[in-house]
């Protein structure tokens, strides 16, 4: 149901029925190692390539969520997914894997929370009974394809951040036992004319708060409301703009629950210049760490805003700025 | 350039571009500098060792000793690439490795081991230049414009 | 030992300025790389590049402006013997080493191992 100008509610409250959480080596040694499904030893994951490989995490973050909600896959009506490459080839073939009817999405790193809103729409609408949303990133492979080959020896800047190897999926029912998504906010696309992809949070600040700001004044609520407001992948730069652009727009999120998945993904030891971003990142992040304090008891309304900057490696040597959109959807427990 | 990218920002774009910038971690330019500076200094300082011994061991003079020096780093380098050590030390040195000739043997090397999941003919092959390609072509075309001008001068200059 | 001191000396400062490239001037490695090799090649058609490498050694051998410089003096040296048609003749034949050695290098390690990340 559409409420204000660009959200929707869900009244009839779908439930998250159980997430699937896969990441790689690096993301294992952060520090919420604890709250993922599956981590693995190697990047390649026993594949051949690492592209390969990135349809392989999502193929078992889908299998682990599907398991765990005690169904098959049959029983799923729809795999909204998407990723970081070329024409999503990672999600394509893993619905391949999966033979259900698939909805292939672009959001890049803001996809998680994208195809969440969608799939939450198809359920509440009863349009669909069981919706698995989900995508994935993988470091190298991304790496590849927008900047340079792992092996090169380019330097990167501080505003730099790290494309996170994992996997997140959602299953979406129409009732059950565990977290609701209540409401969401489709963003649109913010272009501040930044152009340097090594600088992405500057970049994604903007959507965030756009959409940010979208959500509170459609819906006439504070921020206060919720116990955790959590941006997708804005990392230490971009987050901070974002904190420094809401104050400026008159509004205020406490420090306290406001905070990012590219932030909390790595831990202070890591090499990963501003954070993580990617894909996965929001996704492994909302999934396994946020959604697993919300069954502690922990937080019982949350915010996750996922940002994607949708540049392609062309568009980039064309000079072209880099446009950037965020997807709000606040889960309840 | 950049002014000339400015102007084609609105107000608001550029009013938060200053904004951001405000917030953002600099780039440490003297630290990395220096570090440029030591990196690049202790490969040529490795060249020169290089180059003496082929000096002394062979028939080689200062001139020509200049090709087996540079091959030797070349090979260098590429071993580095391969041992996936090279990226490690050049987020360390930055230019002080990419300016180099090792720099030019880690962008043929890496993008050669990286497309090697494309096969070797479309994928090695093809995409072996994908960074080093444009130092061969712009040092070959200055060096023909330079050499063609400095021919034609001489010859009309003498006739 | 001069030599040493000199060949370190030149060859940190040429890096140094590609570092203030990247860094203040924003260029990409590629960028930097291209401009370097165009202004080694300008340097060496105007003859100020060879001096550079008598004083310098490998300071100013190792570093990837000497390219365009010995591309210029492959073109200039074929060209003095056999006319124009000698500056595409001559543009490879003192780098050919250099870059034989990095595609057939390059190409055995992608047949050898795989990318680590």
């Amino acid at each position: 149901m559409l409420k204000g100008h660009q959200t929707w509610v869900f009244p009839n409250k779908p439930t998250i029925l159980s997430t699937g959480t896969v990441v790689g080596p690096f993301e294992g040694k952060g520090p919420l190692a604890e709250d993922y499904d599956l981590i693995h030893g190697d990047l390649w994951l026993g594949q051949d390539s690492y592209e390969k490989a990135e349809k392989k995490m999502m193929e078992e973050a889908f299998e682990i969520a599907i398991r765990k909600a005690g169904l098959q896959k049959q029983d799923i009506q729809f795999f909204l997914g998407g990723d970081l490459l070329n024409q999503i080839i990672s999600s394509s073939f893993a619905a391949r894997t999966l033979a259900v009817p698939y909805l292939g999405l672009f959001g890049a790193c803001s996809t998680s929370m994208q195809s969440l809103a969608l799939g939450a729409l198809l359920v509440d609408s009863k349009s669909a009974n069981y919706v698995l949303c989900g995508t994935a990133s993988h470091n190298t492979a991304v790496e590849k394809q927008f900047r340079y080959p792992t092996e090169y020896g380019a330097q990167k800047p501080p505003t730099a951040q790290w494309t996170a190897t994992a996997a997140g999926v959602a299953l979406l029912g129409p009732e059950g036992d565990g977290p609701k998504v209540t409401s969401a906010t489709i963003g649109r696309i913010v272009d501040m004319g930044i152009s340097d992809p090594f600088n992405m949070g500057s970049a994604m600040a903007p959507s965030a708060v756009d959409t940010l700001t979208a959500h509170f004044r459609d819906l006439g609520i504070s921020p206060q409301e919720y116990d955790l407001i959590a941006t997708g992948d804005l990392a230490r730069v971009g987050h901070q703009i974002a904190r420094d652009l809401l104050i400026k727009h008159d509004l205020e999120i406490p420090e306290e629950i406001f905070t990012d998945c590219g932030i909390l993904i790595y831990g202070e030891d890591q090499p990963v210049m501003a954070g993580g971003s990617g894909c996965g990142c929001s996704a492994a992040v909302a999934y396994g760490h946020i959604l697993n304090r919300m069954k502690k008891g922990e937080l019982k309304k949350v915010l996750i805003a996922a940002t994607g900057a949708l540049l392609s490696p062309l568009s980039y040597q064309q000079k072209e700025s880099i446009p950037c959109i965020a997807y709000a959807v606040a889960i309840e427990a | 350039m950049s002014n000339k990218k400015k102007k084609k920002l609105t107000p608001v774009q550029q009013e938060y571009q200053a904004f951001a910038k405000a917030r953002e971690p600099k780039r440490p330019v003297p630290a990395n500098v220096l570090k440029a500076f030591v990196a690049g200094g202790a490969i040529s300082l490795l060249g020169q060792g290089i180059g003496d011994f082929f000096i002394w061991n062979f028939d080689f003079t200062e001139k020509t000793a200049g090709n087996p020096t540079v091959a030797v780093l070349i090979i260098i380098s590429v071993i580095l690439t391969a041992l996936g050590v090279y990226d490690h030390i050049a987020q360390w040195a930055g230019a002080g490795t990419a300016v180099p000739v090792t720099g030019f043997a880690n962008t043929i090397a890496s993008a050669a081991i990286e497309h090697r999941t494309e096969g070797y003919v479309l994928g090695v092959g093809g995409n072996m230049f994908k960074l080093a390609g444009s130092v061969i072509a712009f040092g070959v075309f200055a060096a023909f414009v330079v050499a063609l001008v400095k021919t034609l001068f001489t010859t009309l200059g003498g006739a | 030992m001069e030599a040493y001191l000199w060949a370190f000396v030149v060859g940190g400062l040429i890096c140094a300025i590609g570092q203030l490239l990247m860094d203040v001037g924003k260029l990409t490695p590629a960028h930097t790389m291209s401009l370097l090799v165009v202004a080694g090649a300008v340097l060496g058609g105007l003859g100020l590049y060879e001096p550079l490498v008598d004083f310098a050694g490998a300071g100013a051998t190792v570093p990837i402006i000497s390219f365009g410089n010995s591309l210029v003096h492959g073109a200039l040296a074929e060209a003095e013997t056999t006319g124009l048609v000698g500056i595409l003749t001559g543009i490879f034949e003192v780098t050919s080493s250099g870059i034989s050695a990095a595609i057939i290098f390059g190409f055995l390690a992608s047949l050898l191992v795989r990318p680590k990340g």
